[in-house]
């Protein structure tokens, strides 16, 4: 198993090398991994408003929805965001 | 050969001998046991390898990925914005995308439409992924229908279906020309769906994402690094899938480890009480009760590792094909490259085989510390 898994990891994969070029020429940004949900083929750039976006109190429903964890960038302050000025509350 | 080795032999034939005579009891376990060790195996090696392989796949994504929000929602971002970007020091190129996302009833499959600028690509043609292609059941020449945001037709000719080796990030895309794309969904000429920006040191970034900030307050730029994190967020063994195949897991191992310290059966006490009077010294009983849960637990371990091994790099997963695709009808073919690393087996050796094998020295010691006339009358 671990000699099959050196072999077959050494070098570059075509298909890995296939997608690089994809994402490169076409500015991808996700893997096309869920596509139920906009949320979730897309996640690093989606909103966190998304999975609740179809009425008000909607709830967040597909199965999906309960794999993908929200991206770090959502949950977390950004750095570039430029901080509050105090003279203007 | 020296004495204890030869000596070590022999209770490990005994062991195997002992569990043989109770094959249907132990044949069941092992089945049970392999199954979970299976599972866990599986999951932790695909979640291993499709980090990796997003790592890898991703590596030439855009540097800079600028969205505009408006009342905290995902908004068109105006082609001002680009002019302003391109002018900053430090950018290399900047990239206005045009895509969204085509939901087509008929299939019940979603589409992400991405606007082409290739010359390749003229008006009225379309070049799609392979995963759309089988859905849409069409092939290079003939001709799909989508339905624009005015409600008439678009027709378009395929022109070529992208490769199957690009599934996993291109297998739902339909990629058609500009003025098409804007039929489609009739947006306005002056905006784009998001920016992609490149730059020369990708050390720039996030001050280059300050200043974006600043002069836009509602923009949201996406770094690289925020892109590659996401994978490695959706697929960490702190949540979704993994923690909850985890926790399931290690509850299995528990109530396995838990059922050999519980106790042992009147038939294996009995075989420590006759071992005992014929000689076997204590540590010779625990020995042989260690070799016993070693051999099942290390032949569960291996088994199931090399079970998952093929069901993920063989097979492509198709046991986590449901909870993947959702209710989506639209999903990737993919083989992803092997990925097996030390810390993964470690995990898997320390669930599977660590607590199992000590649970077993328990009812062992305890056996064996009574008197062998006690325990051949139990």
């Amino acid at each position: 198993m671990l000699l099959h898994a050196w072999w077959a990891g050494r070098g570059v994969d075509p298909g890995v090398a296939e997608c690089r070029r994809r994402v490169s020429e076409l500015r991808l940004t996700d893997l096309c991994l869920f596509t139920e949900a906009r949320y979730t083929r897309n996640p690093a750039l989606a909103d966190l408003h998304t999975p609740f976006q179809d009425h008000p109190t909607a709830l967040e429903h597909f199965p999906s929805g309960t794999l993908v964890a929200p991206p770090p960038h959502l949950t977390s302050p950004h750095a570039w965001h430029p901080a509050p000025n105090p003279k203007h509350p | 050969m020296p004495g204890t080795l030869r000596r070590t032999l022999s209770i490990l034939d005994f062991a195997l001998a002992s569990l043989l005579r109770r094959k249907g009891r132990n044949a069941a376990l092992l089945a049970v046991y392999t199954l979970v060790v299976f599972v866990t195996a599986s999951l932790v090696f695909f979640t291993q390898a499709v980090k990796r392989e997003a790592h890898q796949v991703l590596a030439d994504a855009p540097g800079l990925v600028v969205q505009r929000t408006l009342a905290g929602r995902q908004d068109l971002v105006p082609l001002a914005w680009a002019d302003w970007v391109r002018g900053l020091r430090g950018v290399r190129s900047v990239r206005p995308r045009w895509w969204g996302y085509y939901y087509d009833g008929a299939f019940g499959a979603n589409f992400t439409v991405q606007a082409s600028e290739e010359a390749a690509l003229p008006a009225g043609s379309a070049r799609i992924g392979a995963g759309a292609a089988r859905i849409l059941r069409v092939k290079e020449g003939d001709l799909i229908t989508l339905r624009g945001h005015d409600n008439l037709p678009l027709l378009l000719t395929v022109q070529g279906i992208l490769s199957s080796d690009s599934e996993l990030v291109a297998s739902d895309l339909l990629l058609l020309p500009k003025e098409d794309f804007q039929t489609l969904f009739g947006l306005p000429p002056d905006q784009a769906t998001d920016l992609a920006v490149d730059v020369a040191n990708p050390r720039e970034l996030p001050t280059l994402a300050a200043k974006i900030a600043e002069r836009y307050p509602e923009a949201r730029p996406i770094l690289h690094s925020e892109i590659l994190r996401t994978y490695d967020a959706i697929f960490d063994w702190r949540g979704g899938l993994l923690v909850a195949v985890l926790m399931i897991a290690v509850l299995c191992f528990a109530i396995f480890a838990w059922d050999r310290a519980a106790g042992l059966s009147a038939e294996e006490r009995r075989e420590i009480g006759i071992l005992k009077s014929i000689g076997w010294e204590t540590s010779d009983v625990l020995l042989l009760k260690l070799l016993e849960g070693l051999a099942v637990s290390l032949t569960a371990f291996l088994t199931g590792c090399v079970l998952a091994y093929g069901h993920v790099f063989l097979f492509s997963a198709p046991l986590f094909e449901g909870a993947l695709k959702g209710w989506s009808v639209l999903y990737p073919r993919y083989r992803l490259v092997p990925v097996v690393d030390g810390y993964q087996l470690s995990l898997l050796f320390l669930l599977a085989v660590v607590p199992y094998t000590a649970a077993t020295l328990i009812p062992g010691w305890r056996a064996a510390t009574v008197d062998p006339d006690a325990a051949m009358r139990s």
